[in-house]
């Protein structure tokens, strides 16, 4: 019964990877984009344009670093403004990258296995973007260590009872597990770029990567083992990082903060930006670079479910934010769900609710969830629309304080903004290189797909 | 010790399920230093070739629980005994607190347990191996599937061990020089 109503559906979906690939078209087509495939014009303009953006953040920060945080918008009460809102979106981009990479092997979907490189290489990207706010908003970065618990001379330590030292943990083992999760499954590949590079220059450098990666069935025992055992380790963990990032807000007694949803609502908008993230990139990855037998359109379909199963969680913390404001009878609580509604941030506010949960409601439909160009501009909107959530939270929250005497309002300045569009240059130049000189589709995981790759231990037996 | 020059024999395979089913019948025959290659994991190969003592699970393990160990002890030191601080009111030891930095550390600990310890106990980096003389084992890593009879085997003999490779028909019978 299951596999009769099982067939139909299958029929009905595309394939995880067109037919007709063997072992050898697969490590061709992937690595020929690194090795053979010349430099186009459009992507040394693509790089001077976001290299250009980069050099802008770099500007932007030497400015900072000469005159102070006084240059950025920020005041008393808005003391928090773009640095953390930029901080907390980017690290949500990057959650998108782990779950695919952790969360669904452990669930075994294998259609992860021909994003997933790509989707780690942009959780890594995103995350040193991420990391750059909260190191500038100290004001003083290059004292920025002291937030490392480490033995000195002035015979001082953190106090671990702040979540922004939980911050600090969270996000540095974030980063460093993003990174080896990300190294290890690369090893394999690095021995098939090692084996097809022609030029003595490549193969060393490929070469070293490989460090000697000889595919022996000891090895890939252990391998397996341990690339299961960091999807394990990988999954609390990615779960974690936005819920301690919640807790920056939620510890805190300010209205809009305090409450207990937050968890759960981060990390639900946190995958929601990020699978965005994967659409946005993924789409004209696929078509520029010919990938479409590996990222075929149901990887682009279900990257749209996953964005609506995630996007109506966020529409319901929204919808117990404003329950909570009038049910709680706490006088800030109802002022903060009036203010949003009616306050000077009230188009903001209204904004969010159009791009964050009325238009992702297109998914929905089949249509739009197979059309490339739709799916593209619903993933555009989400990433406006995330980023307009944090700034709703940050600036909203704290512009009305609890005495009138200290209300106040947030402008961004032209700093402000450079520091923003020049940390998406820093992203995208890292993401323009790393599919020129990487593998972006994950080459022995892949052969894995392959019914060839396949043996059957019950012919075994017989024999 | 008098064939020191030769590493062993390697034999090619047209597929997965032809290696494994080579792999079971060497081992059957006794051969017990072998190994298998092939460009992507084979579910079963490594049960095959006699590898049953996986310790990387046990190296994770301790990993975690050193990190887990140091992260809550680093904390309890710090907030209860050189560096008290009143905040809010709390107890020095406010262990709630302290969950967070104790579980990062155990992930990030047994995170880094998990790549090392592979590595190691896989013996990488290794730049250079016997099996990468041979011309063929290029093809290892695109769709090639090779097993080697090493020839530290009690039961190799340069003759025999051919016959028997033989017999297993593969596409391809070649010595590896040490």
């Amino acid at each position: 019964m299951a596999t009769n109503t099982q067939i139909p559906v299958a029929d009905r979906r595309a394939p995880v990877m067109e037919p007709g690939h063997t072992f050898v078209t697969i490590g061709e087509k992937v690595s020929n984009i690194v090795l053979k495939r010349p430099i186009s014009l459009g992507w040394v303009l693509g790089f001077f344009i976001m290299f250009s953006l980069m050099n802008m953040l770099l500007f932007a920060l030497g400015y900072l670093f000469l005159k102070g945080t006084g240059i950025w918008g920020i005041n008393i009460p808005v003391g928090w403004g773009f640095a953390i809102i930029n901080f907390v979106w980017w690290i949500g981009i990057g959650h998108a990258g782990t779950l695919i990479s952790a969360i669904l092997c452990l669930l075994r979907q294998t259609w992860r296995n021909s994003i997933n490189r790509f989707a780690e290489a942009m959780t890594l990207f995103a995350v040193a973007c991420a990391g750059v706010f909260p190191l500038v908003h100290t004001g003083r970065p290059w004292l920025a260590y002291w937030m490392f618990p480490y033995p000195n001379t002035m015979n001082y330590w953190p106090n671990f009872r702040s979540p922004l030292i939980w911050d600090v943990f969270a996000v540095s083992t974030y980063f460093t597990i993003s990174l080896v999760f990300w190294f290890v499954g690369l090893i394999p590949d690095f021995a098939t770029m090692r084996d097809r590079a022609e030029h003595p220059l490549t193969r060393g450098i490929y070469g070293i990567l490989a460090m000697g990666w000889r595919g022996s069935a000891r090895h890939w025992h252990r391998y397996e083992t341990a690339y299961l055992l960091l999807a394990g380790l990988a999954t609390p963990l990615v779960l974690s990082v936005h819920t301690v990032v919640s807790f920056d807000f939620a510890i805190s007694i300010v209205p809009g903060w305090h409450t207990t949803i937050f968890p759960p609502y981060f990390v639900a908008g946190a995958i929601y930006s990020g699978f965005a993230m994967v659409l946005c990139l993924a789409i004209p990855i696929r078509a520029i670079y010919g990938l479409e037998d590996f990222i075929t359109m149901r990887h682009l379909e279900n990257s749209g479910k996953v964005m609506l199963a995630t996007g109506l969680i966020v529409a319901y913390g929204y919808g117990i934010e404003a329950f909570m404001g009038w049910y709680s009878g706490n006088q800030f609580d109802s002022m903060l769900l009036w203010n949003r509604l009616h306050g000077p941030y009230s188009f903001w506010y209204l904004s969010l609710l159009a791009t964050n949960i009325v238009i992702p409601q297109l998914l929905w439909m089949k249509k739009f969830r197979t059309s490339t160009f739709w799916l593209w501009v619903i993933s555009l909107v989400v990433l406006v629309g995330m980023w307009l959530e944090r700034f709703i939270i940050i600036v909203v929250s704290l512009h009305r304080d609890f005495l009138n005497s200290s209300w106040g309002m947030y402008y961004p300045t032209k700093w402000d903004w450079m520091t923003y569009t020049g940390t998406i240059g820093m992203f995208l130049t890292a993401m323009w290189l790393f599919v020129r000189i990487l593998p972006m589709v994950s080459i022995s995981e892949l052969r894995t797909l392959l019914p060839e790759a396949h043996v059957h231990e019950a012919e075994e037996v017989k024999q | 010790m008098s064939e020191s020059s030769v590493y062993g024999l390697m034999a090619e395979f047209d597929s997965a399920q032809e290696l494994i089913a080579a792999a079971h019948r060497t081992h059957d025959a006794g051969y017990y230093k072998i190994d298998a290659f092939s460009p992507f994991p084979i579910e079963g190969l490594a049960e095959a070739i006699g590898f049953h003592k996986n310790r990387v699970p046990f190296v994770v393990l301790v990993g975690g629980i050193i990190g887990g160990l140091s992260g809550y002890l680093l904390q309890y030191y710090v907030a209860a005994i050189t560096y008290p601080t009143n905040i809010g009111g709390r107890p020095y030891h406010s262990w709630p607190s302290f969950m967070i930095v104790t579980f990062e550390m155990t992930i990030l600990f047994a995170g880094l347990s998990a790549v090392f310890g592979m590595l190691a106990l896989n013996g990488l980096p290794m730049p250079y191996h016997p099996v990468f003389n041979v011309p063929e084992f290029k093809k290892a890593s695109e769709n090639g599937f090779f097993l080697v009879v090493f020839s530290t085997d009690p039961k190799y003999d340069d003759a025999r061990t051919r016959e028997f490779l033989k017999g297993l028909a593969p596409r391809l019978i070649s010595e590896v020089p040490s």
